[in-house]
């Protein structure tokens, strides 16, 4: 796939974005490419999240443009925005389930809101989200009866079950343990497999993520950097991507080095 | 000194037009397709039909204590056939309407304060959103459906209880003529009071909805920080005293406009 052929999803163009003195997106530029994973790491608190708002359109930039397929989001009327969220699906960090619905009406929420469709099919359509996503016998409960792996499954069978062309993740595992991570990574696998659409994840589940990831996205003092595929970010010569690496992942060592190394020890 | 009133100023007109806006958005929503009756109907159920042990009993109680005042005041200038009129038309005109509203206040304006504040405190309304599903239209116009509807039909019912309340005090213990009573207050009491209860209720149950649904929804934005299980609770207590004070000064308004 060459790059210049792809469509590109989301687009942020110079965003800039302050909370009262602190400025936390300083010129922000950043590109998703459709049908790719974008992976966004960065330590906690660097504004990833605010990136992800920003996409959503729940957070106007100060300055700079956001867009969707094109489309900016700042610029747009309600009533765009909201025919623009239809191809969304967001999975948030603290998942958002509705807690005063069971958990077959917070996955049907979107299909009663938002489609004609008949009882008999939106139950077809959340059956299959939910089996999809192993989840059987949990419709008749209520989000505070479930644990923290399962709640972020009903998250994603919410966040799928409209079959969005863009589906937003944030902290997909934080507070998981290892297996309920992998468990969440391979049903991302699985569902992205089956309804192909573009995802954007912030994470710090380094490195892990980046098994997920097509292109990696590193955030740093309000700006992007790299937004390349993780075997290049990996061996990057940026030296705050090197840093960011190496504090993660333990320092990797090429061959050079390595044997230098080595030999010194010797 | 200066920037600082200023910068207050700018704050409460800041507020004032976000609450403004917020109703007109609610407003809109509701008349705006597709009707959904079933949400309606369940907010009709939680704010009327729940508030109705609370409303009955404090409307009795009402009526009975309008009674014994208003006997021993009555006998000192020998008219206690009045007592019916009197206890009826305070009801009708003031209390009624009054206190039938601060009871929903307490019991339904609280709820839904802090109802909506979870929800936004959660990201549940900015999981709404996301969702393209306007949380106007979803969460707030059942809502003020509920309390425009339910509102008058609670007052009527704060009425009835407290006229029987009344009889119940100023007949039966007092010894008050029961014919007289009833004939009292049937010649009193004209059209013009009954509508001035109405209007009341009305302005009370869209108020009441308005105050507490906007202060849980810009939960997030309140200047004294929005934050956590602390901050529903303060907000709720704000919207709670805000609603309280709104419901005395329009009680006011109202009946000086229409008297």
């Amino acid at each position: 796939m060459s790059e210049t052929k792809q469509n590109i999803a989301i687009e942020l163009v110079d965003v800039e974005r302050s909370f009262g003195q602190q400025k936390v997106l300083n010129k922000i530029n950043l590109a998703v490419r459709e049908g790719t994973t974008t992976v966004i790491v960065g330590p906690s608190g660097q504004g990833k999240s605010v990136v992800l708002k920003h996409m959503l359109g729940l957070l106007q930039p100060d300055r700079g443009r956001v867009l969707v397929y094109g489309k900016d989001l700042a610029r747009m009327r309600k009533s765009e925005l909201k025919a623009v969220r239809q191809d969304f699906g967001v999975l948030f960090q603290n998942v958002a389930l509705f807690d005063s619905l069971n958990i077959f009406d917070n996955v049907a929420l979107p299909l009663r809101e938002r489609t004609q469709a008949g009882e008999d099919e939106i139950r077809d359509n959340v059956r299959e989200k939910l089996a999809l996503m192993d989840l059987d016998g949990v419709e008749e409960k209520f989000p505070a009866q479930l644990s923290g792996g399962m709640k972020k499954r009903v998250g994603l069978a919410r966040a799928l079950v409209m079959k969005p062309r863009i589906v937003f993740f944030d902290e997909p595992t934080t507070g998981l343990d290892v297996s309920k991570s992998n468990e969440i990574y391979r049903l991302f696998f699985k569902t992205q497999a089956r309804l192909k659409y573009t995802a954007v994840i912030v994470s710090h589940d380094v490195p892990k993520i980046f098994k997920l990831a097509d292109y990696v996205a590193l955030i740093h003092e309000g700006q992007i950097l790299g937004n390349i595929p993780p075997e290049q970010f990996q061996l990057s010569d940026n030296p705050v991507i090197r840093a960011f690496v190496e504090e993660t992942m333990g320092p990797i060592y090429s061959s050079e080095r390595e044997e230098r190394f080595f030999y010194e020890k010797v | 000194m200066l920037q600082r009133l200023g910068s207050e100023a700018l704050g409460y007109l800041q507020r004032a037009g976000r609450m403004g806006c917020f109703l007109f958005a609610c407003l809109v929503s509701i008349v705006r397709p597709p009707y959904k009756f079933r949400p309606i109907i369940r907010q009709i159920h939680f704010v009327g039909s729940r508030s109705m042990f609370v409303i009955l009993f404090t409307g009795s109680f009402t009526g009975m204590v309008l009674a014994l005042q208003g006997y021993y005041t009555l006998r000192q200038f020998g008219s206690e056939g009045l007592l019916g009129s009197a206890v009826a038309l305070s009801l009708i005109r003031e209390l009624g309407p009054v206190v039938a509203a601060l009871m929903v206040v307490g019991r339904a304006g609280s709820a839904i304060c802090a109802e909506i504040g979870i929800m936004r405190n959660t990201e549940q309304i900015d999981a709404l959103e996301c969702m393209a599903i306007d949380p106007y239209k979803y969460l707030m116009a059942p809502k003020f459906v509920a309390g425009v509807v339910a509102m008058p039909l609670l007052t009527a019912i704060f009425d009835v209880a407290g006229i029987l309340g009344g009889y119940l005090v100023g007949v039966s213990l007092l010894g008050v003529n029961a014919g007289a009573y009833f004939q009292q207050m049937y010649s009193s009491v004209v059209w013009n009071d009954v509508e001035m209860g109405l209007v009341k209720s009305l302005v009370f149950g869209l108020l009441i909805i308005w105050i507490c649904a906007v202060k849980g929804y810009y939960l997030h934005l309140e200047k004294s920080g929005g934050f956590g299980a602390e901050g529903v609770s303060r907000t709720t207590t704000d919207a709670v005293v805000l609603s309280s004070v709104s419901i005395l000064v329009w009680d006011y308004l109202i009946s000086a406009i229409m008297l």
